[in-house]
């Protein structure tokens, strides 16, 4: 495709051998960290302020300014990088581990430098089995190499990295859920401040990072943050792995610019719509994420700025494309009953709101729901969000209210019109056949 | 857990240098617990009761601890497994791509419903949450491997592999041999 030149993180995807260290170095690896400990680790973490880096786990925040915050007489710091993907639509790190774990464990280790972590652990979900082998295989070259252990490439700076493997938990992508996680108890949510990066695993210092965020680190580091920004916008800068799935030309893993029109995207990216389909909306950064009709996501930029003006989020960038074809009461299903299950259970709006959602549009589906039901699924959500200890429950209720409000007749068409027999009307009945 | 415990169960031998190797690494024996599962659960498809007694006492836990994460997490399972657990995604992306009508074939050809086991214990089914492969859905996921685009041929011919005892090639094995 003539997309080549904004292939930084993907340049490697596809190649039989590129997970291979000699491959990787024949490409020019492990340079970045060599000349990251020239250049001292307020530099590197100065430059990827500059380059203008933000978090790709989801909430977007800039990966430079979250490791100054970790003070500055630390004795003990850890790093963690974030392979929990488990978002909804989202399969971008699987392919960064599977084709180039040297990348990521480069890029980790030059962020575990740059905030003086002693220890590092790369938390890779339980169901991504042989990826595990993958990195744990990449870890074992980089410690027989010298790139790993005391004393690193004679820089002084010595580093131990553990793979850890997750045993099937959402939530456990969450940063502190992860962080209780690595510390052999439930993955539950901590409440926030204080903030990991300055208590967290063990009580130290602790920073989280997800997968794509310390891949891009060395390229920033060989190349400098202005070539960093030539691609992307001023605040959204570089480029982005977009995760697409769903019934286009060409799903898969896309990296695109930040700022392209979805519109751009859409049809030279993705090839439009397969034989026979047609688009009916847009989910842009996974599950999560507040819903798109086809005509909004056609006017949008994929870059954070955009994304939020038109009432979404860019996310994970885990996109979704949901065709014509779809009952989007039955997808809201799918989802309710996903985070019903993946709730952890501490908040009661969370617990007890998912469950209820999940409840009522199961009702609905079935026929037996009211109009007074729509209205109810609008209270819980109203009761759920902004209130609990992480934001899994605010999760749940941003697909589940603009699935309402954007797709409300969808959901009126099941309600049971109320007769005198009280039974579920043909009409909802015929709907569900 | 009426049973009595087997007081002489223990990892040995690989196992045991393994699980010591992952106490060492760990920062805490606390925080070895979760990788000590998995090499018990690796050794023996499950953690039986005898395990978490012996686990907790090396690690100085209690064993409510063991437990509470052991029931926490989905993978960790507490009682014998079928020989091929066939876990297929029924989350959005695998579901827009059809996920339905193929967990309803399979069902049919194996003649359980989601969650249960066959009579001889060879194969169970179970529905799971997004497995992170949504642009290859639908998809199932048999151990450590990955099935994608399943039609119901596809499952057909894996089911069949199986049956033989000799497991059709999973797609993710694509680069394994590189
Ligand atoms: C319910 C929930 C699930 C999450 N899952 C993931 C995940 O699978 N991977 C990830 O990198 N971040 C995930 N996050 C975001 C993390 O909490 C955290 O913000 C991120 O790992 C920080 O890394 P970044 O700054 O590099 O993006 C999740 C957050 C929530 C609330
Ligand atoms: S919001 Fe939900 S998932 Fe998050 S901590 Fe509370 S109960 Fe757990
Ligand atoms: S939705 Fe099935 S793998 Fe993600």
């Amino acid at each position: 495709m003539s997309h080549e030149q904004y292939k930084i993180l993907s340049r490697r995807f596809g190649r039989a051998d590129a997970h291979n260290l000699a491959a990787y170095e024949a490409d020019g690896g492990y340079a970045a960290l060599r000349k990251s400990f020239e250049m001292g680790r307020e530099a590197v973490t100065e430059e990827v302020k500059n380059a203008g880096l933000r978090g790709r786990g989801g909430a977007g925040f800039p990966t430079g300014v979250k490791w100054g915050f970790v003070p500055k007489d630390a004795e003990t710091v850890y790093f963690m990088v974030n392979a929990d993907e488990s978002e909804p639509g989202t399969f971008k790190d699987r392919y960064l581990i599977d084709y180039d774990p040297h990348l990521v464990l480069e890029g980790s280790i030059i962020s575990s430098y740059a905030v003086r972590a002693e220890l590092c652990v790369i938390y890779i979900r339980g169901e991504f089995g042989w990826l595990i082998d993958r990195m744990q295989a990449a870890v074992d070259e980089a410690y027989a190499k010298g790139y790993l252990g005391k004393d690193i490439l004679g820089s002084g700076y010595a580093l131990e990295v553990i793979v850890h493997k997750g045993a099937g938990a959402y939530i456990c992508g969450e940063e502190t859920g992860l962080i209780n996680s690595v510390t052999g108890r439930k993955g539950q949510p901590s409440i926030k401040p204080p903030f990991p990066a300055v208590q967290g695993f063990l009580d130290k210092p602790t920073i989280v990072n997800n997968v794509e965020s310390v891949a891009a680190v060395p390229h920033i580091v060989t190349n400098g943050a202005a070539v960093y920004r030539e691609h992307g916008t001023e605040k959204s800068a570089g480029t982005k792995l977009f995760s697409v799935s769903g019934p286009v030309r060409n799903p898969g893993v896309h990296e695109i610019p930040l700022g392209l029109p979805f519109r751009e995207f859409f049809h030279e990216w993705l090839g439009g719509m397969a034989d026979g389909e047609e688009l009916k909306a847009v989910i842009v950064g996974g599950s999560s994420v507040p819903i798109l009709t086809a005509d909004e996501a056609m006017n949008i930029n994929l870059d954070y700025e955009s994304c939020a003006e038109a009432g979404t989020m860019l996310g994970s960038g885990g996109m979704i494309i949901v065709p014509g074809r779809c009952d989007m009461v039955e997808l809201i299903q799918v989802l309710m009953h996903f985070y019903w299950d993946e709730s952890c259970g501490q908040c009661t709006p969370c617990r007890e709101g998912t469950g209820w959602l999940h409840r009522l549009v199961r009702k609905l589906r079935r026929g037996e729901g009211t109009l007074a039901d729509l209205d109810l699924i609008e209270k819980v959500c109203s009761g759920m969000a902004g209130l609990t200890i992480c934001p899994l429950s605010d999760a749940a209720v941003m697909p589940m209210r603009s699935f309402l409000q954007k797709f409300r007749p969808e959901f009126e068409a099941l309600v049971q019109v109320q007769d005198d027999t009280g039974s579920p009307s043909r009409w909802a009945r015929e709907i569900r056949s | 857990m009426s049973a009595p415990i087997d007081k002489n169960w223990e990892l040995t031998g690989e196992d045991l240098a393994r699980f010591e190797a992952v106490v060492a690494q760990y920062p805490t024996k606390r925080s070895a617990l979760m990788p000590s599962l998995w090499i018990i659960q690796d050794r023996d498809g499950y953690v039986c009761d005898a395990a978490v007694n012996w686990l907790a006492a090396q690690l100085e836990i209690s064993e409510a601890k063991v437990r509470e994460v052991m029931s926490f997490y989905f993978m960790y399972r507490d009682t014998p497994q079928a020989e091929y657990v066939l876990q297929v995604c029924h989350n959005i992306s695998c579901h827009v791509m059809g996920a339905r009508p193929v967990i309803t074939h399979l069902e049919k050809r194996l003649g359980v419903r989601l969650g249960e086991t066959t009579p001889d214990g060879k194969f169970a089914i179970e529905g799971v949450e997004c497995l992170g492969a949504c642009g290859m859905g639908p998809c199932l996921q048999v151990g450590k491997h990955l099935y994608e685009h399943l039609t119901n041929d596809k499952i057909d011919a894996i089911l069949e592999s199986m049956r033989r005892g000799e497991p059709l090639r999973a797609d993710t094995d694509r680069e394994l041999e590189a």
